[in-house]
């Protein structure tokens, strides 16, 4: 699905500044994702990637900046609504974050809560996600029962499971071997095709890079150092930028 | 030996987690009274709670009520007053004993627990999946724990009680063939409602204190896997003091109400 850039933005976050004390961990941080668009985040441990993505979905609050999405400053969104809000937004853990204490089933209902449906409804939808990362028969499993790759999975399956607008990779292929990781960018591909989602990934991972992005954007000192499509950035002859892809 | 700077420092973030404690628990009565309510959760956890720490309990009550009387048996005797046994064994273990030793093992047990899988939780990133999935973590998680400790350990104290006090009749029926009925009867004898009320109101506040320190150590664990094991030790050591605090006010109040 191409993205279409003539429309408002599904998602803005302007002049982002957050700071630790004396650490300046966001400097003005922007960003636009627009809908249907996978929007690729490459910085360098420790540029403010995470914390970026932690104001994003409300796990920390930004010193200055303003962040939208679909149009809706969360800063002046009640909790309730910000929460109902967040179902929109599906979340791929870097490390999963599967609940420990729940089957796969019960992981993938987590979501639906507070969403009054059915037990025949959650099951279809768990069934759907299942399928959608192949997976259907590790319904009944414990997380302790799977893989690294099945987890990443099953995480995927989590965060599609209310069939979300956006979707944000949090180093969707970090810690897997590499076929594991060529499936679960396969899988990416898949998903955003099959549910019309935008993304916004972040990795530091090339290969997935190359192949999932619309668009790319370089986090260098909290601020975006630069700006295009990888073959644009790949063929940019700044030190600094060819240093993400050696 | 310590500056008067490091002193300042220890009492000030001493104080600050004496507030934090107390802002947490705020919340959580904020918490306990809004909708949606976790009953399932709820329930979850008190079967978990109860039923993983009643073997613990049972021996624990068992081997107290049978060493407590093995080791005052002589001594009364000495004095001509073994038949006052169970009335002394009661009354001490209803009214002190019994749930200040029951709720040091809960802490042990249940307060650890909670801190260290919420903690784990927490480091994993699996509050903030809640979090972000809408949900409200701190009533899913904090709440129903809080709540399922505060029900929950009233009755492990009441089941330790009672277990303590078969383990006191078993020693006084092989050692002094006293029949089972008999030290039975002088045990009801012997205890009033002014032994009983106070001692079942201090073990729901003792439950409050398992459960609240256990859930904010593990809920503001940092530090990664180091943080949990801290937010684990840290749990027990501050909710046994806790527990103490709570019984030196509770006797006090006791005295006042009831006149020891």
């Amino acid at each position: 699905m191409e993205p279409s850039k003539n429309i408002e933005p599904i998602l803005r976050i302007k002049d982002l500044k957050k700071s630790f004390g004396d650490n300046h961990v966001l400097n003005g941080f922007t960003l636009e994702l627009f809908e249907g668009e996978n929007l690729v985040l490459m910085g360098k441990s420790g540029s403010g990637k995470s914390v970026m993505i932690r104001c994003l979905v409300g796990l920390m609050q930004p010193d200055e900046g303003s962040l939208e999405i679909m149009g809706k400053d969360i800063s002046k969104l009640a909790q309730k609504e910000f929460n109902e809000l967040r179902t929109q937004l599906g979340f791929l853990f870097q490390g999963s974050a599967l609940y420990d204490s729940m089957t796969v089933r019960e992981n993938l209902e987590f979501p639906m809560r507070q969403q009054n449906k059915t037990e025949e409804e959650s099951l279809k939808l768990v069934h759907e996600a299942l399928d959608s990362v192949g997976l259907r028969d590790a319904i009944d499993l414990m997380p302790e029962e799977l893989s690294g790759g099945m987890k990443r999975r099953i995480a995927l399956a989590r965060a599609i499971i209310l069939k979300p607008k956006i979707i944000i990779y949090d180093e969707p292929t970090t810690g897997l071997d590499p076929i594991t990781a060529k499936e679960i960018i396969q899988l990416m591909r898949n998903i955003q095709l099959n549910y019309k989602t935008s993304s916004l990934i972040i990795t530091h991972d090339v290969d997935c890079a190359r192949v999932i992005s619309n668009r790319m954007i370089l986090l260098i000192d909290g601020v975006n150092y630069a700006e295009g499509t990888f073959e644009e950035l790949s063929a940019n002859k700044d030190e600094k930028i060819q240093a993400f892809f050696k | 030996m310590m500056t008067t700077s490091q002193i300042g420092n220890k009492l000030v973030n001493f104080f600050t987690e004496i507030g934090e404690l107390s802002y947490f628990a705020g919340r959580f009565f904020k918490e306990l009274f809004t909708k949606p309510f976790e009953f399932k959760e709820l329930l979850r956890q008190c079967y978990n709670m109860g039923n993983r720490s009643l073997f613990l309990v049972g021996i624990t009550g068992f081997i107290l009520g049978l060493v407590f009387t093995l080791q005052s048996r002589p001594t009364l005797m000495e004095f001509g007053a073994q038949s006052w046994m169970p009335s002394m064994v009661s009354i001490s273990i209803v009214r002190e004993i019994g749930p200040v030793i029951i709720a040091l093992i809960c802490a042990g047990k249940i307060s650890s627990g909670i801190g260290a899988e919420l903690g784990s939780m927490r480091v994993t990133e699996q509050i903030d999946a809640m979090e972000v999935s809408g949900t409200n973590p701190f009533k899913y998680l904090v709440v129903t724990r809080i709540l399922a400790a505060t029900l929950i350990i009233p009755l492990l104290i009441i089941f330790g009680d009672a277990i303590a006090l078969f383990g006191s009749a078993l020693v006084e029926n092989l050692k002094g063939d006293v029949s089972f009925q008999l030290y039975f009867n002088k045990v009801f004898d012997a205890i009033k409602f002014s032994d009983i009320l106070p001692a079942t109101t201090k073990s729901f506040f003792f439950g409050f204190a398992i459960g609240l320190v256990g859930s904010f150590k593990g809920y503001n664990c940092t530090k990664g896997t180091v943080g949990v094991g801290e937010a684990s030790n840290s749990a027990v050591v501050y909710t046994s003091m806790l527990l103490f605090i709570i019984d030196f006010i509770a006797v006090f109040l006791t005295d006042i109400f009831f006149e020891l």
